[in-house]
């Protein structure tokens, strides 16, 4: 069987669809949730590369090269956050992110 | 592929200026570390004020292949982006030394998000929208959590963060389907390649969904609006004041500009997201203000319903619309500006002090202050002659004309119900026993801030030329051939 465009975009969008089920679904880890953050970028990336081979074009490549960087930059201050976060909470359980409503 | 040429580099000068200028302010902050930060703070004002000659004197056209544009439209944006951010940082001057923020960062941090917002508004490709809009993200991630001691502070930074990159993923994840079903990224591009919006395929019908959502996100549209009264509660004022003022401008500019521009064609589809959106938000804005007892949160919700507002003009999808989009940012500013200068006012015994029962009394112990946040609560509310009124008449105006009349029945009634909780923070300031009076001075910076917004407020119907002068040309430059009306018309 010859693995085609939509193969990968089926294999992107169910990895997109994990990451964003991974978020509203995850009740324990904040950590969880970066992970997820990841997973829907990456499955991005894998759509862009797909396209970008299957139309000839290099702008899909480039642009997933942006995601990538722009994907590192904010994995840096997401943790950053989590760790000033955790040092006055003592906790990165999601049910304890609940000093206001909502 | 052309060669990078001078010229580019010209049409680009604001946005490269601010970024040159923001790091120059970040090296003289690791020097000088922390003794220099109300220096840093004045020098980046002084960065916004040449960003503010360049952004209005600058060489109109695009760059960078298309990557960029700059026109009347962006310019008129960038001017109340600049004037949002400068103001903020004025505002915040006092703040940041009484509650041990004084720490360089902060106006850098503040002067990178503007570069952000400047970028998303002279996007022209997906891929500058997506990195303005990143670049303005993460430096707002990290403001929000900048009282790093603070529980409240990091929960709004982490809340911002965790929803602020979902909204990033769907939004990226709209441009790629675009790009995949149309084989290009830019906006130039897209727009012939969409044509008239026939026989367009379902793929980009997906990732104009995808990228719509993203952006109502970034401008806090109901149902993307989750995150807006926790955050706004839980950052600090002036970081809140920011918020509500200079990222809005920018989102919205973008929403515009990604809508009517590239998907333009896609008129018909379009329109009703972002119908339900206004209807969404302003019904929210309206109710969910009502129970409020903590005045940022009250703000919070207030500012989802001014985004449904500007999405009704938006809707109509003609220039009328725009102009009237241009004009209601202009009045929101001054609002907005004035109004978090209130708030930042609202301090006791040396601390902050958030609630609405706060106010009681201000009329007698502060009467200057009392009789400014009256004028911003009734501007908001819509109550004519003031700045506020005219936003709101104008986008209404464009709704009718163009044919949605139930929008703009909505739109009046919830004003109706809005102007019930902004009229009871004024009866509480006037009518209700009074409490301890709030700490004087209120600072001389934040006095003058709050004077001037309160004067342009009150007098704005006065001399109305610039402002409707400029937001007509600016919604002229975007080329809208009435291709709303005539589309809405052809629906039926």
């Amino acid at each position: 069987m010859e693995i085609g465009l939509a193969h990968y975009l089926t294999v992107a969008a169910i990895l997109f669809t994990l990451g964003i089920l991974g978020i509203f679904l995850n009740r324990k880890n904040v950590i969880i949730i970066l992970m997820s953050v990841e997973l829907m970028l990456l499955a991005v990336t894998l759509t862009l590369v797909a396209f970008s081979v299957a139309l000839g074009d290099l702008v899909g490549q480039v642009f997933a090269m942006l995601v990538l960087t722009v994907a590192a930059a904010e994995a840096a201050i997401g943790l950053a956050i989590l760790v000033v976060y955790f040092r006055n909470r003592g906790s990165i359980a999601v049910e304890d992110i609940n000093l206001m409503k909502g | 592929m052309n060669e990078l040429a001078l010229s580019d580099l010209q049409t680009a000068l604001p946005e490269l200026w601010l970024a040159v200028a923001g790091m120059a302010l970040l090296m003289l902050g690791v020097f000088t570390s922390n003794r220099a930060t109300r220096l840093i703070v004045g020098l980046a004002i002084l960065v916004f004020i040449v960003a503010g000659v360049l952004v209005n004197t600058g060489r109109a056209g695009t760059a960078f292949d298309g990557l960029i544009i700059d026109d009347t439209f962006g310019a008129f944006m960038k001017t109340l982006i600049l004037i949002g951010s400068g103001l903020t940082l004025v505002m915040s001057l006092g703040y940041i030394r009484r509650e041990g923020m004084e720490r360089f960062e902060f106006p850098v941090l503040i002067v990178f998000a503007t570069l952000g917002m400047f970028v998303m508004v002279s996007a022209n490709d997906l891929m500058s929208l997506y990195i303005g809009l990143e670049m303005q993200s993460l430096a707002l991630y990290v403001c929000a959590a900048f009282q790093r001691d603070s529980l409240r502070s990091t929960e709004a930074g982490l809340k911002y963060f965790v929803l602020g990159a979902v909204a990033s993923g769907m939004l990226l994840y709209g441009a790629s389907m675009v790009y995949g079903f149309t084989g290009t990224t830019s906006f130039t591009a897209l727009a012939a390649e969409l044509g008239n919006g026939s026989d367009i395929s379902l793929g980009v019908v997906v990732g104009l969904v995808f990228i719509a959502a993203g952006l109502a996100f970034k401008v806090s549209a109901v149902p993307f609006h989750m995150w807006t009264p926790d955050v706004y509660e839980g950052a600090p004022s002036p970081v809140t004041a920011f918020f509500s003022i200079a990222p809005k401008v920018a989102a919205v500019a973008l929403l515009i500009r990604v809508l009517t521009g590239p998907f333009g064609g896609l008129f018909a589809e379009w329109q009703q997201i972002v119908f339900l959106l206004a209807v969404a938000s302003m019904l929210l804005g309206a109710f969910g203000a009502i129970a409020q007892t903590n005045i940022k949160r009250l703000m919070a919700y207030s500012s989802i319903g001014h985004v449904g507002y500007i999405l009704v003009g938006l809707a109509a999808g003609t220039a009328e619309g725009i102009n009237g989009i241009a004009i209601y940012l202009a009045t929101y500013i001054a609002m907005g500006i004035g109004a978090w200068g209130c708030i930042l006012a609202m301090r006791r015994q040396q601390r902050m002090v958030e609630d609405i029962s706060d106010l009681a009394g201000l009329s007698r112990s502060n009467p200057g202050l009392a009789a400014a946040f009256a004028i911003f609560m009734f501007s908001m509310a819509g109550i004519p002659p003031l700045a506020g009124f005219f936003g709101k008449f104008y986008v209404f105006l464009a709704a009718v004309n163009a044919g949605l009349y139930t929008l703009a029945v909505i739109g009046v009634l919830t004003s109706a119900v809005g102007a019930f909780y902004y009229i009871r923070i004024v009866k509480v300031m006037y009518f209700d026993e009074a409490g301890d009076a709030f700490d004087r001075p209120v600072g001389r910076e934040l006095s003058w801030v709050i004077g001037i917004a309160a004067a342009f407020t009150l007098l704005f119907f006065v001399y109305t030329g610039p402002v409707l002068d400029g937001a007509d040309a600016a919604s002229r430059s975007l080329g809208i051939v009435a291709g709303g009306e005539a589309q809405t018309a052809a629906l039926e």
